[in-house]
This record gives structure tokens, C-alpha cells and sequence, in this order.
């Protein structure tokens, strides 16, 4: 029975994605209703585009809601402005971060540690004061309403982007795809080479890696994955509000990736699931969100840095090494 | 026209100065925590809406703003203390990152603070009747607060230096942040040393809340672009530099005033221009140290 357990976490370990697909195709039954579950998927999408650059790079960014942002207005844009379907809508929104992320980027990577942190929000604020100032495209202060999406109509079907639940699996095949995209980065070389940045850069750069190309190249990736969480949320919702792109939004990221879990495939996404589930039901008793979450960040920062899903991996493998031990010679 | 002109530069350039007074002493405050503790206090700008708030409150409860002006850092410094010993010195070894999460968090915390104490809506201040009022400076009439606000910010950056140039303390703090195992070899218990100066940034973050009050609104989200406007003093002077955190301090207030007065819409975004020039042109900022950022 513990060896077939045993080796059942082994198969789940080596088919992440498909055993998170296989959970988030269930998960909108399991929610109090769903566009929960919607947001879940959003912002856990929005997370794990963080997490490629914070967990898995080590480079902690303060200025992340700049492309959750770009992704929504532009998106938004091309529906409003320029009338365009959906999906050349969400192709705009993760283009338009990419470049977004390769600007911000070339100046961020130019300092390390801390300054980056530091940089990454100052640069994002200048984002949110160019969406802000530009009413004319962006509606300002209000945001940008009327991004209406009633059908997503392909070659031969048309489904009914109204009801939410076809919405949330609509938006799944994004997400899968999306995921399936990093989890192939990361099982590639240039995964291998940004871990290897993550713990010591000088050591990469004395392997002979072009570390400030992978720095960047990775500050790409992360901004386009967390476009494509923007632009699906502008759909979405209908509206972008100008708090897409707030230094709150960005703080959102670190407080979801570090509470799942950093560095771990599946970990922002429960950590955008507590987030949100939490937020959905303690501000039904007090309005004093804020605070409980950040009680709740600071008691993770001190006691739990790896996350619930990183602390419960450590359990599982400590388990699992001892079922090996005692069970079988091997 | 042209004369006109002149004089209203003059004029916006002194209100140029008073605002990036502020910044610099901020700056200050993020500089003496990082070059001591390493640590970047995210929750800079909350102790600075703390101060804010505390100022109100006191100059409520005390009828007095030049009493208010020792009380405010005192109890923001203490509240910096608390923090620095509870919260993040268990912090200290695991990682540069940890505790700027904490302090992110805690500006969290503080921010709800002060809704709970004061309510979501702000509170009204008032300029201290004693500073009501203008001045003719030669080329206009200048609100007498602001000059206030510089000489203030005059008189707090020289004693700092004093403290830290001319007394023991200082030469402790001076040696602490260049190495602190050698400080420690020679028998100084450099942890009490770091929590006194986490204690003076805090106490100088809500000072300059205090200080800037009566010329912004008060509310406990103002933090927050102040946080990002001290970053920017930040990079642009050089982290752990005094004097760095001075100069970009001023410089940065005046090009936002400057561009408030030219190009009113461009005024917010210019100073992170400004920084992003100088992250291209100079990486480490005027007077940083090249080795901390590469």
C-alpha cells in the first residue's frame, strides 16, 4: 500500500501539469461559487509568472502589476478602441507585455539584490501614472469599461462567454497551455542556467553563461505569462480597473507566491487560492482585510518561507525517504 | 511676461526645495537602515503616514507643534524599535530578501493601524499658527512653512552628521556598517547598535511625516507613493550614502516641481525618468559605491 503510494507521487511529480489540469478541471465545483474560481485561475496564472522570476530566478520584483496591467489595458484597447476579436485581443495583451517586460527589464537587470526590488517598483509606477494621465484610451481614474466579450466564437462552435462556467474553462485552456509552456522552460537548459543564477550568479558567470541575457530573457517570459493573466482577466471582468497596475497589485504576486510556496511549480497557485478564498471570506466578517493579511504574510516570512505547498512537499519527500529506507532495499 | 516668469521659477524652485527636503529625509532614513542592517524597509513609508497621523493627534491633544515635533519621532521611533527587535531580527542571516518581505507585511499592518484608530477617511491638518502665512523673499511672497520646512530639514541633517562624524555612537554606527565581525570582535554588541539605528530611521521616516503634514493630505494610503519617491531619491543618490540621499533628495524635488510648473501632466512620472537616466548613465547612483550594485 505506502510502496503503491510511493511510486503514485513519483508519476504525479514527473506529469505536474497534467495532474494540475486534471485538479483544476474539477475545481470550479468545489468552490463557493465560480467566479472565484475564475479569479483563482487568473491570479494563479499571474503568480506563477512571478514565481519564474522570484522563485526560480531569485530576483525579487516589486513591479509585476505593470504587466498584469499592460496585458489587461492593451487587451482592452484592442477590443474598445480598435474593435478587434478576442483573440487577437489576448495576443495584443501578451505581446504588449513582452515589450513592456523587455524595456522594464534592460533598465532592472542592470541592478541586483534589493536595488532590483527597488527599481522594478519605481519603473512600474511610472506605468501606472502613463495609463492614468492617458484618459483618452484608458478612461483614467475609472478605467477602462465596455471590454465586451459575449461569444467566443471559433471555426465551426460559438460558446457562450457569459456564463461562467464555459468562462472558466475557456480560460483554462489558456491557463494549461501556459503552464505546459513553463513547465517546459524550466525542464529545459536555460531552466537549469537560471536555478544555477538563482544560486550564485558569479559561479554561472564563471561557467561561462551569458547570465545578464538569461536575466533578461527570463524577465520576459515571466512579464508575457503574467500579459496573458492580465488579458484574460480584462475579458473576464469586462472592465480594467487602473488598480491593475497599483504597487498593491504588484505586493499581490510576492504575498501569493510566498504563501504557496516559492520555487515550487503548483505553489503560487495555492497561494492565489488562499489569498483569494480568505479575502472572500473574511471580508464578509471585517473590513480590515489588509491587516490580516499582512499578519498572516509576516507569520509565513517568519516561520513558514517555504509556503504550505513547499512545506508540504518537504513532508511528502521526507516521507517518501523513509518508505524507501525501511521498505526495500535500495 | 518674461519677468513673470522668472519670478514664479524662483519661487517654484524654493517649493521645489521644501518638498524634496522631505524626500532627502527620508532617504536618510532608508540609507541609515541599509548600510547599517542591509536591510530596505518597505514599511518606510508607512512610518512615515504613522508620523503623520501621531502628529495630528498629538498637536490635538497637546496644543502644541513644536511639543508635537519631540513627541512624533519618539513614538515612532519606539514603535521602530518594537519592530526591529520582534520582527526582523529573527530575520537577520537568512537572506537579504527576508526581511524586506517582513517590512512589506508590516507596512500592511500599519496602514490598517491607522484606519482602525483613525478611520479610512483621513484627518484634516491645519499649518501650526506660528508658521501661517508668508514671506517676501525678494522675488515673492513664499509660504512661511515651507521655509520652515527647509531649516528644519537643515537643522536635522546637521545634528544627524554631528552624531555620527563627532560622537562615539557615531563611530560605532560609522565602523558597524563598513564590518560589523570586526565591531563585534572588539567586544560591541553590534545587535543593540542596529536596533538603535532602525530606531533613529523610523523615528526620522515619522518626523518627516509629521513635518510634511500641513502640506499634503493625510490618509493612511499616503505612504505609499512615498515609498516609491524615496526608492527613486534612493538609486539616484546612492544607497547607504548621507550626502547622496540629500543632493538626489533636492534634485529630485525640484525636477518635480520644475515639471509641475512646465509640463503639469508629465510632473509625477518625470522623477522616474529622471532615475531611469541614471540607472542607464550611472548604475550605482551619484555617490554609490560601484561594488554594491554589480
Amino acid at each position: 500500500m505506502k510502496q503503491l503510494l510511493n511510486i503514485s507521487i513519483d508519476r504525479i511529480r514527473q506529469h505536474r501539469v497534467a495532474a494540475t489540469l486534471a485538479f483544476l478541471m474539477v475545481f470550479p465545483f468545489l468552490m463557493p461559487y465560480e467566479t472565484l474560481a475564475i479569479n483563482i485561475l487568473i491570479f494563479g496564472l499571474y503568480a506563477v509568472g512571478f514565481n519564474l522570476l522570484f522563485g526560480y530566478t531569485g530576483m525579487l520584483s516589486f513591479g509585476h502589476a505593470a504587466f498584469l496591467g499592460v496585458g489587461s489595458y492593451l487587451a482592452g484597447i484592442a477590443v474598445v478602441h480598435a474593435g478587434w476579436p478576442w483573440w487577437a485581443a489576448i495576443a495584443a495583451g501578451v505581446a504588449s507585455s513582452c515589450v513592456a517586460g523587455l524595456v522594464i527589464g534592460y533598465l532592472a537587470i542592470r541592478t541586483r539584490g534589493i536595488y532590483f526590488s527597488m527599481v522594478t517598483l519605481a519603473l512600474a509606477q511610472i506605468v501606472y501614472y502613463g495609463f492614468y494621465k492617458a484618459e483618452r484610451w484608458t478612461g483614467g481614474e475609472n478605467g477602462l469599461r465596455g471590454v465586451r466579450v459575449e461569444a467566443i466564437s471559433l471555426p465551426g462552435i460559438s460558446i457562450d462567454f457569459l456564463n461562467p462556467l464555459n468562462k472558466y474553462y475557456v480560460i483554462l485552456v489558456f491557463v494549461a497551455l501556459a503552464l505546459w509552456f513553463v513547465s517546459r522552460v524550466l525542464d529545459s537548459p536555460f531552466g537549469a542556467v537560471i536555478e544555477a543564477i538563482r544560486e550564485n550568479e558569479k559561479r554561472a558567470v564563471a561557467c561561462g553563461y551569458n547570465v545578464a541575457r538569461s536575466k533578461l530573457l527570463v524577465f520576459v517570459l515571466s512579464a508575457g505569462i503574467c500579459g496573458l493573466a492580465g488579458a484574460l482577466r480584462a475579458l473576464h471582468l469586462s472592465i480594467v480597473p487602473i488598480d491593475s497596475l497599483h504597487y498593491l497589485q504588484s505586493g499581490q504576486a510576492v504575498m501569493m507566491c510566498l504563501l504557496g510556496g516559492m520555487g515550487t511549480f503548483l505553489g503560487p497557485f495555492v497561494g492565489a487560492a488562499v489569498f483569494l478564498y480568505l479575502e472572500d471570506t473574511v471580508t464578509n466578517v471585517t473590513r480590515y482585510w489588509m491587516g490580516v493579511v499582512g499578519i498572516v504574510f509576516m507569520v509565513f516570512v517568519l516561520f513558514f518561507p517555504k509556503g504550505i505547498w513547499g512545506t508540504a512537499l518537504g513532508w511528502v519527500a521526507h516521507w517518501q525517504r523513509k518508505v524507501t529506507r525501511h521498505g526495500e532495499p535500495s | 511676461m518674461a519677468d513673470i516668469t522668472l519670478q514664479l521659477f524662483a519661487l517654484q524652485l524654493m517649493t521645489g526645495i521644501a518638498l524634496g527636503a522631505v524626500y532627502a529625509l527620508l532617504a536618510i532614513g532608508l540609507s541609515l537602515i541599509f548600510g547599517m542592517l542591509t536591510v530596505v524597509n518597505f514599511a518606510h513609508g508607512a512610518f512615515f503616514m504613522v508620523g503623520a497621523f501621531f502628529g495630528v493627534y498629538a498637536i490635538g491633544l497637546t496644543g502644541s507643534f513644536w511639543f508635537s515635533l519631540v513627541l512624533v519621532p519618539l513614538a515612532t521611533g519606539a514603535l521602530g524599535l518594537l519592530c526591529e527587535r520582534f520582527l526582523v531580527r529573527p530575520l537577520y542571516g537568512r537572506g537579504i530578501d527576508y526581511p524586506l518581505l517582513l517590512t512589506f507585511g508590516l507596512s500592511y499592518v500599519l496602514v490598517e493601524l491607522m484606519r482602525f484608530i483613525f478611520g479610512i477617511e483621513g484627518v484634516p491638518t491645519s499649518t501650526p499658527a506660528e508658521l501661517k502665512g508668508s514671506v517676501n523673499l525678494g522675488f515673492g511672497h513664499f509660504p512661511l512653512y515651507r521655509l520652515f520646512l527647509i531649516a528644519a530639514t537643515a537643522v536635522i541633517v546637521l545634528g544627524l552628521w554631528l552624531f555620527i562624524e563627532k560622537t562615539r555612537y557615531g563611530l560605532i554606527i560609522r565602523a558597524g556598517s563598513r564590518d560589523p565581525e570586526i565591531v563585534k570582535v572588539l567586544g560591541i554588541d553590534i545587535s543593540k547598535i542596529w536596533l538603535l539605528v532602525f530606531g533613529i530611521g523610523t523615528a526620522i521616516a515619522g518626523l518627516s511625516g509629521l513635518l510634511a503634514a500641513p502640506t499634503r493630505a493625510v490618509n493612511p494610503e499616503m505612504g505609499i507613493p512615498i515609498l516609491a519617491e524615496s526608492f527613486v531619491v534612493t538609486v539616484v543618490g546612492g544607497m547607504g550614502s548621507l550626502p547622496g540621499a540629500v543632493i538626489a533628495g533636492l534634485l529630485v524635488g525640484i525636477v518635480f516641481a520644475m515639471t509641475s510648473l512646465l509640463a503639469p501632466e508629465y510632473a509625477e512620472m518625470s522623477i522616474f525618468v529622471l532615475m531611469a537616466v541614471v540607472l542607464l548613465i550611472r548604475p550605482q547612483g551619484f555617490f554609490g559605491k560601484a561594488g554594491l550594485m554589480s
